[in-house]
């Protein structure tokens, strides 16, 4: 049973990955690529790494796959230009795909492929937990450091694009709230056959 | 008998499964359409309307007039629309908004799937469900659809956050991320339900806080006023479903309308004791009737619950304005997104050093 999800899975995710780079729509790509993400989300709970594939599931698909698809979606793409010098760059492409297919040989070889040896916490009650004891305890400072580097990325980001322009009309909140009925309207006795 | 269901116990248990399902399903739809009826009366006694009148005792059947009308009409697509991706998201909104109501437990034991991360399925599939109003939005290449769904999925984006924080709280609190445990967790009596979380009195002020940021935070989850900015019609004519008609537009809506029930369990599953009653009624007492009266009486009482929420969805609809899209983020990131952050920390404060879980 656990075999034929498996090979099902398997199968949508090799394929929607296939697609993920055939497609000739942008849009059809990133769509494809959500679906890589849930299938393999999929894999993951037959691992029975059912945690992780929550978070996969949440993280990539609900919110980084948005935004990459509210970008490729508002991209002014043009399709012929898109094609061109596909040749030229297929050497690198089969270069960074041959590495990367090399490094997850390596560390599967390494740690042998049973999913036992992938459960870094076998004493633990359910994965929450191991995976909470690695980056909470046993990593923490490493943890820590790559928020810290996120965060001066996020900073970077923002000093790099915030500019107030002068003449711009802006929102400003508390000045909005703090105004009171008597600030905005006025009472006039109006006399009937002069006007104001 | 036991030996054939022994033999046969694989295809007997994907049938129990498939029949809890299609009951789900039929339940879910059936309660949907008084539901939505509910929900136009609401509005129209805000107005002092009669609302829905005609077809059927109090327009009862309204509901079902209005779906049949839905089947019969014409499904219209626009000329330059991408097919496929057009039609696959009204569909895709209806199936993910049907999937969550798999691990949503209604009655001890009364559940289709009881997963061990439950809560966090829940919010994986809701926050998966932007992408049947944006790839609506974009298949249906025209401008106000477009910029409809663009508003929907950045609003949906920025307020999963504190909804995920909120959800932590919970979660700190009881020490499990599956759905049943978190109920049976507030299982003596209103006092020790998480809104008002009376067993742990200091915490009382940040969980009704956190209660009603999460009511806010569902409304704007859900696109429902006053955060109903995507379909604003003012001032983008429908939002993303302009170019929408007869059954895929029947979809989008279902889809929609079962999100806010979703919200409603989840409120309700969350914080105010899922199936519990207010007051415990003691287990000898409870002792005397048999399972399933006992069951049904807990599944009475997570029913009222969601009505209730159900209800105030619908007079917020009514009495509420609508809000101005730069307020709209300017409450999630700047004051809902702080105010869930510091609630964790005190919240997990509170567990580390009081105690709460072993």
């Amino acid at each position: 049973m656990e075999l034929i999800a498996f090979y099902i899975l398997a199968a949508i995710v090799t394929v929607s990955a296939v697609c993920v780079i055939a497609a000739k729509n942008p849009v059809h790509s990133v769509l494809w690529l959500i679906l890589t993400f849930f299938t393999s989300a999929g894999l993951m709970v037959l691992i029975g790494a059912e945690f992780l594939a929550m978070l996969l599931v949440v993280v990539y698909v609900g919110a980084v796959a948005v935004l990459f698809l509210f970008v490729v979606m508002m991209l002014d793409v043009d399709f012929v230009e898109l094609k061109q010098g596909f040749l030229s760059y297929l050497p690198f492409g089969a270069l960074v795909g041959l590495a990367f297919i090399a490094e997850i040989a390596l560390a599967t070889f390494a740690r042998g492929a049973d999913a036992d040896s992938f459960n870094p916490y076998p004493g633990a009650e359910n994965n929450a937990e191991a995976i909470g004891q690695v980056m909470y305890t046993d990593y923490l400072l490493l943890f820590q450091l790559s928020g810290l580097i996120l965060l001066v990325a996020m900073i970077g980001a923002i000093v790099l694009t915030l500019r107030h322009k002068p003449h711009v009309k802006r929102q400003n909140i508390a000045h909005q709230t703090a105004r009171r009925r008597k600030d905005a309207i006025r009472r006039i006795d109006v006399k009937s056959g002069e006007g104001l | 008998m036991s030996a054939f269901i022994q033999e046969h116990g694989l295809l007997f248990g994907w049938l129990t499964v498939i029949g809890q399902i299609m009951l789900f399903t039929i339940v879910l739809l059936l309660s949907l359409a008084f539901l939505l009826l509910m929900d136009r009366k609401v509005w129209a006694a805000v107005m002092m309307r009669k609302g829905p009148n005609v077809v059927g005792p109090f327009g009862l059947l309204q509901s079902f007039a209005d779906f049949g009308k839905f089947l019969l009409k014409e499904i219209i697509i626009p000329a330059g629309a991408n097919k496929t991706v057009f039609l696959l998201a009204p569909i895709l909104s209806l199936t993910l908004a049907f999937a969550a109501w798999a691990v949503i437990p209604v009655a001890p034991g009364w559940v289709v799937s009881d997963l061990n991360v439950g809560i966090l399925y829940l919010f994986a599939v809701s926050s998966l469900g932007v992408y049947g109003i944006i790839m609506g939005g974009w298949a249906s290449n025209s401008k106000y659809p477009f910029l409809g769904s663009l508003r929907s999925a950045a609003q949906m984006v920025s307020y999963e956050v504190s909804i995920g924080f909120i959800i932590i709280t919970v979660i700190l609190l009881v020490g499990s991320m599956n759905l049943s445990d978190i109920v049976s967790n507030q299982s003596s009596g209103f006092w020790s339900w998480h809104v008002f979380s009376f067993n742990h009195v200091l915490l009382f002020p940040v969980m009704l806080v956190m209660f009603v940021m999460f009511f806010v935070s569902a409304l704007a989850e859900t696109n429902r006023p006053p955060f109903d900015l995507p379909e604003a019609e003012s001032e983008l004519v429908a939002g993303y479903q302009v170019e929408y008609s007869s059954t895929p537009y029947l979809l989008f809506m279902i889809g929609e309308y079962l999100n806010i029930v979703l919200m409603c369990a989840m409120m309700t599953i969350l914080f105010l004791g899922g199936w519990h009653g207010p007051i415990p009624l003691g287990e000898d007492f409870v002792a005397n009737f048999p399972l399933w009266v006992v069951n049904l009486g807990h599944l009475a009482w997570f029913m009222a619950k969601v009505v209730f929420f159900f209800f105030l969805f619908a007079l917020v609809k009514a009495v509420v304005p609508r809000y101005r899209y730069d307020q709209l983020m300017r409450l999630g990131w700047k004051i809902f997104l702080p105010t869930s952050l510091a609630a964790v920390l005190i919240v997990s404060g509170y567990v580390v050093y009081m105690g709460v879980q072993a």
